[in-house]
């Protein structure tokens, strides 16, 4: 592969790389200061619809384009929102982001509020971070003293304020309308849409939301220009006309069963193959992979013959898994059994669910206490095909339910059953011999608890 | 009840979640805020504390309850150990023995996963994904991240006393 600087990574391992003097000392807060002299929010929009970033939080959405959502003439106030509750299960690159180098991403929110006419930014970070929380508030205080944040910005007329905003060990909270729910001191309840945030987000008036990650490019673009970034990555597949390319650079965080597990900077588009033996140092101890994730947990398993596949954002969705997502990829070595992992992914959903929608307490629940059951030794061919019928029918794509959760649940249950069946049938044979034919519905042997 | 007019809340605390209003257009963003500065400072919420807060904020006690338990995060009847330590299962860390990890710190400290430790030093969660994943399997304890634990290295490390800032 071809050698690649990290740039949103630059200042990782550098000392006081997270100090308002080191980022300046590296070219920050000056496209800032240029931009608020020369353009208009609607240039910066602009800017950042051209050059094709889309949203790094899990679901790919053009940034620029969901910027054009906001009304326009709105008497305000908008508030913008930046998603801080990285909870998916193997995603850690936005913690390297607020710890190692928080201006960065706030100077992209500042850029972002600007093109938004926020004059409010809320950080919704997760509980779990509290060195993100410490680096953070001591980079905003930095930020104001310097007359980078408050009234009248640079002597632009543009006002801003940030606050950091905690959130509770919910994973649910992740989900913009949760968030927005969380943020206003309710149940995380995700909400009904439309109306979208655009339109109606945080105290009911126009909230953009996005990934850490998002405003960190953002402020890259800002510095580098919309043909440096549109010069990484691949590029719209002219064969698809509802394929908007992938383009730019792209944290991936590798873990589980690899040499050297970290978060790495790469152009969208570098197969997972590439990611373990170049970055990760291949599989540990010698062996041999057997299946990965390749965008946090809820988008599925790559089983080893599909590690050529790019991890751009429409390569994952070729091998029949959800997408690109977090770009958190969890290598599962040959030790590992298919049944183990699928109970630890139906434990995570069960517990995550909010609740709200039927489909996905009671799915993501039963899922778990099917897996229960199997792995003690009472599991049922039939309980393969009760777990698709779950699959299939719970979650925003059979239209059974609100958010994305039960997706999420739905895809980790498919692509195991469908990809590792025989796996599966071999451990309930082997482990129920005398009932793995049963189709008479058995009960659960215990009460799990959900959320 | 006592001097001040609260049940348990204290000035200090009731200032600083009014210092925190004016950030938000609607005093009901602050529920959140207030419940983690009293869990930082009496380790739970109680029933008392939720009055307090929902006196405080201006809304009926039912609805600070309502938010609170939604997050399985605030204890209600009893304070949690003065070290609090969420052991990570997700997938990254279970794959590095998270699970065994857990297992292990609960009988060692004679307690089961969300228990605490008769002295009232300890109390031992499980934690869905800690975002650490680079080092697992990790644990969470207070404000410090628990780095590539092994069961005798996390034994000894929650052992020590630690602050709690955030």
């Amino acid at each position: 592969m071809t050698p690649f600087k990290p740039v949103l990574l630059e200042a990782v391992g550098v000392p006081g790389g997270h100090t308002l003097a080191s980022y300046r000392s590296r070219g920050g807060y000056a496209p800032l200061e240029a931009l608020l002299r020369d353009k208009q929010p609607g240039d910066v929009v602009e800017m950042v619809k051209a050059s094709g970033l889309r949203g790094r939080g899990g679901a790919g959405f053009s940034t620029g384009l969901k910027w054009t959502f906001l009304p326009k003439d709105h008497p305000g106030p908008i508030y913008l929102c930046v998603n801080a509750d990285e909870s998916e299960p193997g995603t850690f690159n936005n913690r390297f982001l607020m710890e190692d180098d928080p201006h960065q991403m706030l100077e992209g929110t500042i850029i972002s509020s600007f093109a938004t006419r926020a004059t409010t930014a809320y950080i919704y970070l997760r509980y779990e971070y509290p060195r993100s929380w410490n680096r953070l508030q001591a980079a905003i205080d930095e930020c104001y003293a310097a007359g980078l944040l408050g009234k009248n910005i640079l002597g632009s007329g543009f006002s801003l304020d940030i606050y950091l905003h905690r959130g509770a060990a919910a994973y649910i909270c992740g989900e913009e309308t949760g968030l927005i729910e969380s943020l206003e001191g309710k149940r995380a309840w995700p909400r009904i849409k439309p109306p979208f945030p655009a339109i109606e987000g945080v105290f009911r008036k126009p909230t953009v939301v996005n990934n850490v990650e998002t405003m960190a490019c953002v402020a890259q673009i800002a510095r580098r220009g919309v043909d440096w970034f549109k010069s990484i990555g691949v590029p719209a597949d002219p064969n698809n006309p509802r394929d908007p390319g992938s383009y730019g650079p792209k944290l991936y965080c590798l873990s589980g069963h690899v040499e050297k597990p970290g978060c790495y900077e790469a152009p969208l588009g570098i197969t997972l193959r590439e990611l373990v033996d170049h970055f990760g140092g291949g599989v540990w101890k010698g062996r041999r992979a057997k299946a990965a994730i390749p965008g946090g947990i809820s988008m599925g398993l790559f089983t080893e013959a599909e590690f050529d596949t790019p991890l751009d954002f429409a390569g994952p969705g070729r091998v029949g898994c959800l997408g690109l997502g977090t770009a958190a990829v969890v290598v599962l070595d040959e030790t590992v059994s298919i049944v183990d992992f699928l109970h630890n992914s139906c434990r995570f959903f069960a517990h995550e669910s909010c609740g709200q929608c039927t489909p996905c307490r009671e799915g993501t629940s039963w899922s778990l206490r099917m897996l229960e059951r199997i792995r003690a030794g009472k599991g049922r061919l039939k309980d393969l095909d009760l777990l698709l019928e779950l699959g299939n029918t719970m979650g925003m794509m059979p239209g059974s339910t609100i958010c994305g959760l039960a997706d999420g649940a739905a895809w980790p249950i498919k692509n195991a059953v469908n990809k590792f069946r025989g796996e599966f049938e071999d451990y309930i044979k082997r482990t129920n011999p005398e009932g793995w034919m049963v189709t008479e519905p058995v009960p659960a042997l215990q009460i799990v608890g959900a959320h | 009840m006592i001097a001040h007019g609260r049940r348990v809340l204290t000035p200090e605390m009731v200032a600083e979640i009014e210092a925190l209003a004016p950030r938000y257009p609607d005093r009901r963003a602050v529920v959140l805020p207030a419940l983690h500065i009293v869990n930082r400072e009496l380790r739970h919420v109680p029933l008392d504390a939720v009055v307090d807060i929902a006196e405080v904020l201006g809304f009926p006690p039912a609805e600070v309850q309502d938010t609170l338990s939604f997050y399985q995060f605030f204890h209600q009847k009893k304070p949690h150990g003065k070290v609090r330590a969420f052991v990570c299962r997700s997938i990254a860390c279970a794959l590095r023995g998270g699970d065994e990890l857990l297992d292990t710190l609960c009988h060692a400290n004679g307690i089961e996963p969300y228990g605490t430790t008769g002295d009232g030093e300890l109390t031992i969660e499980p934690a869905e994904c800690l975002g650490a994943c680079d080092f697992a399997p990790c644990i969470l304890a207070n404000d410090d991240l628990l780095k590539n634990m092994t069961p005798e290295a996390a034994e000894a490390e929650l052992k020590k006393p630690r602050a709690r800032a955030t």
